[in-house]
Order: structure tokens, then C-alpha cells, then sequence
């Protein structure tokens, strides 16, 4: 250890090599997995050979300094790169041990087993109703008027927004707080009954008491669904995940358990990334 | 204060001056265009507000059998073609006995529109038991009559360069002390097709014409517009060469010259396809093609101004890209559409140039019942009665183009209802 330390305050922090992911990328029965995942957008790659699993019913967070390519591998999972045209992804990765990149397989369906909470709440200009249903009424998920009150009672109560809003369900969902439409697009994931939900700093753009009140809901939801979960915030990842991945200029540096990351992590670039000498 | 901050002070009178000085020039051309305005709008009006009145004659006619040749159990077609002018005759002549000579006698014929004579037939056919009777109505005075009830007749003038002779004064003077002429309501103009005589003649037809014309145009070029933009910002692959040409294509189409569309419709629609010219069917086949551009290219604006947060959340949601245009792109884009929709629409209300080529400048009598009817649409009309010698039509175009007027009004004021109410926040 003093040896590197050494070498440290001879060179720059940014000449520390990537060999591989340290720590344990893998596990048994992965929910969702990824083998030498490279993503270009046009020439220029911004993921190098990421291998990595996420377990069944867990949390994993994934940090890094801005640009390292935690969000673009996140978008990977549900296939939301499709939609920038110079953006080509390779590698395999399977949901359920099926290739999700496969040509007969639709996205269309995918994304309704892997949903997405974006950085920015983006509630439909509809009624809170309308927004919690849409996705219900999309996929067909309730065949009469009853079932779909149902659904939607449910998701609101499941994304602890429904004993705020239960008296104005046909208000405008823009019309909430900032807090309350992040937890309205929760919802409104929740009410495909995804099996995996992603989500890209859900709770950068909100105050403190209301990522309090998603972190919570994070834990809840863990019962049943599986969370990947991009932040900035270390403090975050480390009230709320199981399993961390330390993201660095594209590529994957370390996995570890939360705890192991925050107290004792494997390599030196994390090191230097939890303890603020950058990013 | 320190040296720096009286410069700037100093300096600051300067800014003001040249700021208050902007100022002044913009409200001057303000007012000058204002004025431009007002004075248009002014001689419009003033010389057309006295076409919505038309001048009345009250006659007394006896339907007496002998002067008809019919008699109440006559067939349709007998009385269709009875002598209905022979018994206006008489109810004139009754008025002003002891009237001679061929030339006075035609003057006092021409007191009364000669529709007066169809007039009394459609009364007679609806009820032939009239036959016999004495009865009073009020049938439309000419043309003259009415020009010199509106007062562009100086009876100062010496009575050879006059249109109405001191003779005939003289009847008109008697008649307005019985009461018998008066000025109404002008539904004429309104509700009649073209006519050589200018009291007879109504925009009726123009209007009808027009109005199918454009529901034509809006049918057509409203679907394949937006279609059109949808396609381009959302679908076409981007940097293709195929679809670069489409779009300068249709940016260039915007600035082509209106009667071009018109040597298009002449080549392609009657002489290829052979559709029946002067038709709204046609009118709109034209003006579809010089609408298109502008739909396009307002549609193609307000699409692309959707955030596209809320296309994102649809597709994480797994809406399919078509899913996403009709149900989150489209609603949100409307009101941008909308607009460009009207003013396509009012830029088409008022084009002739093309609609001349293709025959609309035909003189059509009758309103158009269909699409497929020979009509003509009210900018073509303005400029036909623009052209008739007839005094009485002077007040009748400005009467027409304020229709127009209106009708481009309205067309706005729709626009921004429709806006108002598809405008959404977030």
C-alpha cells in the first residue's frame, strides 16, 4: 500500500490503468446481464468492454464522474439508444438469459418488463389519472373501467403519492411538485408491472426531503421489482443500494458490495473518486 | 462619484436620446401604415355600405286572364310561359297614363327590374288562384332608379348628360311622394348568382363557390401536409440524399409564383386526367398544391418544438413510434398546425391568378349545388364586376370585397379560437 502511495504523488491520478473490473461484476442467476458491451455514438466510443450482472430483487447503483458513460449503460438495458440514430451498441445482453438485442425480439415489449424513471420528471400534460393509465391502456392491461381505477390505485399507493392526490385525480399531473411528479412518474413505470426498473438520477432535480421520501420508496419497492439506479450523489448510493458500480471514462472499474466500496474499496481510482479528489 | 462613473453618465444622456429617438420612428411608421390602413379601409367601405340597400318599387297588378292567356286551371308549363311583363306593363301604364312614343315607353318599363316578371311567375305558379285578383307587391327597381336613389345621379346637371331623363325624374318624384319606392335589405347580393343587370346580381354563387373550393382545398392538404411533416421530422432517415431533395423541393415550392399552379392544372388535371374545368373539384386540386408548402413547413415547426422529454417517456413507457406521433406529438403540436392550416387557407381565399387559368373566370349564373358544378369564388368575381360598365356595380365590387373581408376575418378569429383551445402547459 505505501509503495503506491508513493507512486500516487509521483503521477497524476488520471494515469492509474484499468485492467479489467475489480471486484465481483458477477453473480449466480443475473437478473439482466452484459458481456463486452461497447457503445459508440458514431466514431467516437464512449463504453469499453463492460461485463457486468444484476441480481434479482436488488438495488445496484452506478457512480462515476460526469460524462464516464453511467447514464449511455443504463439506456443500453432497455434498449433506449435505439432511438439516437448514431448510437450503435454491441456486445450481448439478456434479460431472463434471453438477448434482448436480438432482431426478432421487439422492443416494444421489452421496455414494458424493463421500465425507465428519467433525470427530469416528465409527466404527461394529462390528468394524474391519465398519466398512471397510460401505460396500462397501452399495453391492454385492464379490460374495463374498474380494472384500470384498480391499476392505477394501486401504482399510486405502491409510489406513496396516492393519499396525496386522491381527492384531484382528473388535476393536471404538471401541476404537482417537483417531488410529487417524480413520484407520479414512478407510478406510472410501476403501473406496466415492469420487472426491472432503471433509473437515471432520479432525484437530482429535487430537494432533500423529497429524495428522502423516493429513497424510501426505493427500499419498498425492492420487494418486488429489481433496480439499477445512475447518481451523482455517493451519499445516495450508499443509503439505498446492495451492490455498487464504480464507472470511470467509459469503462467499468469496480463492483463491490455497497459497503465494501464506501470503506475498503479494491481499486485506486475508486479510492480517489469516494474520497473527492475528483469527479 | 469617481471619473469612470461621470463618463458613463455623461454618455448615458447620449443612449437615452438614441433609444427615445428609435422609439419615435417606430411609432411614426406605425402610424403611417395605420393611416394606410384606415384610408383603405375607409373607401372601401364608404363606397360600398350603400350596395346592402337596394331600392324597392311598389306596383299594383291586375292578373286578369285576358293580359296572362292563362287561367287558374292551366298547366304548369302554360303558366310558366305567360305574359307576366305584359301585366307590369299595365300596372305601369295605369300609374302614368298618356305616356308616348317607343323610347319613353321602353324608359318606363325600365323602371323595374326585369326579374320582376319572374318574380310575379314563381308567385303565380305557387298559387294560381291569384289569377283574377288585384294585388300589390314590391319588385326590384333598376339599376338606374337605384343609382339615383343613392344620390350618384346630380339632378343639377343639364339632362343631356344625365342617365336618367327629366321624364323620368318626374315619375320618380311622383312615385316617392306615394310611397311607392323604398330602400331595403340587400339579401340579393347575398343569395343570387352573377347577372349582367347589376340588381340582380348576388355573390351567392362566388360564396358557394369559394366555400366548397376550400373544403376541397382543406381536405386534401391538410392530411397529406401533415402527413408530409410528420414523416420528415420523425421517420426519414436523416442525411439521405432522397430526402434532402424532398425538402428543397417543397421549401421551393413555397416561392413558386401562384399562376404557375394554374399552367399545371391547365396541363396536367384537364388535359391528362381530364376533370371538368371551373369546377370547386379542380379550383381545389390546384390550390391544394400551393397550400401544401405552407402547412408543411408550420407543421414540420410546431412538431419539432415538442420537448422531447415527453416522447422519451413515452417510449421508456414501450409506445411504438407511430403510438408516440398520434398520441403524444400530434395533440401537443396542434396548435402550431392549426395556424399554419389558416393562413394557408386564407392565402387560398383570396388567389385568382391561378383559378383564371384553370376557367373559374367564367361568368356562372347559377350557385354550384356540388363540386362538380361550373362555379367561380369571390376574389374572380370582385374582378369581373371590377370590369362591368354598369355604374351600379362600382358600389357592388366594394360591397364584395368587403365580404371577402370578412370571411378572412372570421377565418382568423377561428384560428385563434382553435389555438386558445388546444394550448396546453407544461
Amino acid at each position: 500500500m505505501t509503495e503506491q502511495k508513493l507512486d500516487i504523488e509521483k503521477r497524476s491520478e488520471f494515469d492509474i490503468e484499468i485492467n479489467g473490473t475489480v471486484g465481483k461484476p458477477f453473480v449466480d442467476h443475473p437478473k439482466m446481464s452484459s458481456r463486452n458491451c461497447d457503445v459508440f455514438y458514431g466514431d467516437k466510443q464512449a463504453i469499453f468492454d463492460v461485463n457486468l450482472d444484476i441480481a434479482n430483487n436488488e438495488i445496484i447503483a452506478m457512480i462515476g464522474p460526469s460524462g464516464c458513460g453511467k447514464s449511455t449503460y443504463l439506456r443500453v438495458l432497455n434498449r433506449m439508444n435505439d432511438t439516437i440514430p448514431i448510437c450503435r451498441v454491441m456486445g450481448e445482453h439478456t434479460l431472463d438469459g434471453e438477448n434482448i438485442y436480438d432482431k426478432k425480439q421487439d422492443p416494444v415489449l421489452l421496455r414494458a418488463r424493463v421500465g425507465m424513471v428519467f433525470q427530469k420528471p416528465n409527466p404527461f400534460p394529462k390528468s394524474i389519472y391519465d398519466n398512471v393509465a397510460y401505460g396500462a391502456r397501452l399495453h391492454g392491461l385492464a379490460s374495463n373501467r374498474s380494472e384500470l381505477d384498480e391499476v392505477v390505485e394501486s401504482s399510486l399507493i405502491k409510489a406513496g403519492l396516492f393519499k396525496e392526490v386522491k381527492d384531484d385525480l382528473n388535476k393536471p399531473g404538471t401541476g404537482l411538485s417537483g417531488g410529487q411528479q417524480q413520484r407520479l412518474c414512478i407510478a406510472r413505470a410501476i403501473a406496466v408491472d415492469p420487472e426491472v426498473i432503471l433509473m437515471d438520477e432520479p432525484t437530482s432535480a429535487l430537494d432533500p426531503i423529497a429524495t428522502a421520501l423516493i429513497e424510501e420508496l426505493m427500499d419498498e419497492l425492492k420487494e418486488n421489482y429489481t433496480i439499477a439506479i445512475v447518481t451523482h450523489s455517493m451519499q445516495q448510493a450508499a443509503r439505498v443500494s446492495q451492490r455498487t458500480a464504480y464507472f470511470h471514462m467509459g469503462k467499468l472499474v469496480e463492483v463491490n458490495e455497497t459497503d465494501k466500496i464506501f470503506t475498503n474499496p479494491e481499486h485506486q481510482l475508486t479510492e480517489n473518486y469516494i474520497t473527492g479528489r475528483f469527479g | 462619484m469617481s471619473t469612470t462613473t461621470k463618463k458613463i453618465e455623461r454618455h448615458l444622456k447620449k443612449r437615452y436620446a438614441k433609444e427615445k429617438r428609435f422609439r419615435l420612428y417606430g411609432i411614426i411608421s406605425l402610424l403611417i401604415s395605420f393611416s394606410f390602413l384606415a384610408v383603405l379601409l375607409f373607401t372601401i367601405f364608404s363606397k360600398g355600405l350603400p350596395a346592402f340597400q337596394q331600392t324597392y318599387i311598389k306596383l299594383d297588378v291586375v292578373l286578369s286572364e285576358s293580359a296572362l292567356g292563362v287561367n287558374k286551371d292551366s298547366s304548369i308549363d302554360d303558366l310558366y310561359s305567360a305574359n307576366y311583363s305584359k301585366v307590369i306593363k299595365n300596372s305601369l301604364k295605369e300609374m302614368f297614363p298618356g305616356v308616348k312614343g317607343r323610347k319613353k315607353k321602353i324608359a318606363l318599363k325600365n323602371l323595374v327590374s326585369k326579374s320582376a316578371a319572374y318574380d310575379l311567375r314563381d308567385k303565380v305558379i305557387a298559387q294560381p288562384s291569384l289569377i283574377g285578383t288585384k294585388q300589390s307587391y314590391w319588385f326590384l327597381a333598376k339599376d338606374d332608379v337605384d343609382v339615383f336613389m343613392k344620390g350618384d345621379i346630380d339632378r343639377t346637371l343639364h339632362e343631356s348628360s344625365r342617365r336618367i331623363k327629366d321624364y323620368q325624374l318626374a315619375w320618380i318624384d311622383k312615385l316617392l311622394k306615394e310611397g311607392r319606392l323604398e330602400k331595403r335589405f340587400n339579401t340579393v347580393l347575398f343569395t343570387a348568382g352573377d347577372s349582367r343587370e347589376p340588381e340582380q346580381a348576388g355573390m351567392g354563387g362566388a360564396i358557394v363557390g369559394s366555400l366548397l373550393t376550400m373544403l376541397v382545398t382543406l381536405l386534401l392538404s391538410f392530411p397529406i401536409g401533415v402527413a408530409t411533416a410528420a414523416y420528415l421530422e420523425e421517420f426519414a432517415p436523416q442525411n439521405n440524399r432522397w430526402v434532402d431533395l424532398i425538402e428543397v423541393n417543397i421549401n421551393n415550392l413555397a416561392a413558386v409564383p401562384s399562376i404557375v399552379f394554374g399552367l399545371l392544372g391547365l396541363a396536367v388535371y384537364i388535359n391528362i386526367f381530364g376533370i371538368p374545368r371551373s369546377t370547386p373539384l379542380l379550383g381545389g386540386l390546384v390550390l391544394t398544391l400551393m397550400t401544401l408548402p405552407t402547412i408543411i413547413i408550420a407543421s414540420r415547426a410546431a412538431i419539432k418544438s415538442v420537448p422531447p422529454s415527453i416522447k422519451e417517456a413515452a417510449i421508456g413507457l414501450g409506445a411504438s413510434p407511430v403510438q408516440v406521433l398520434f398520441q403524444h406529438t400530434l395533440p401537443l403540436a396542434m396548435p402550431g398546425i392549426l395556424t399554419g392550416t389558416i393562413i394557408g387557407m386564407a392565402q387560398a381565399l383570396g388567389e385568382t391568378a391561378p383559378l383564371l387559368m384553370i376557367g373559374m373566370v367564367a361568368f356562372v349564373s347559377d350557385i354550384p349545388s356540388s363540386i362538380f358544378d361550373p362555379s367561380t369564388v369571390m376574389p374572380v368575381q370582385i374582378y369581373l364586376w371590377s370590369d362591368s360598365p354598369e355604374r351600379a356595380f362600382t358600389e357592388r365590387t366594394s360591397a364584395a370585397i368587403m365580404i371577402l373581408l370578412g370571411f378572412l376575418v372570421l377565418m382568423n378569429l377561428i384560428a385563434i379560437v382553435l389555438r386558445k383551445k388546444f394550448e396546453r402547459k407544461w
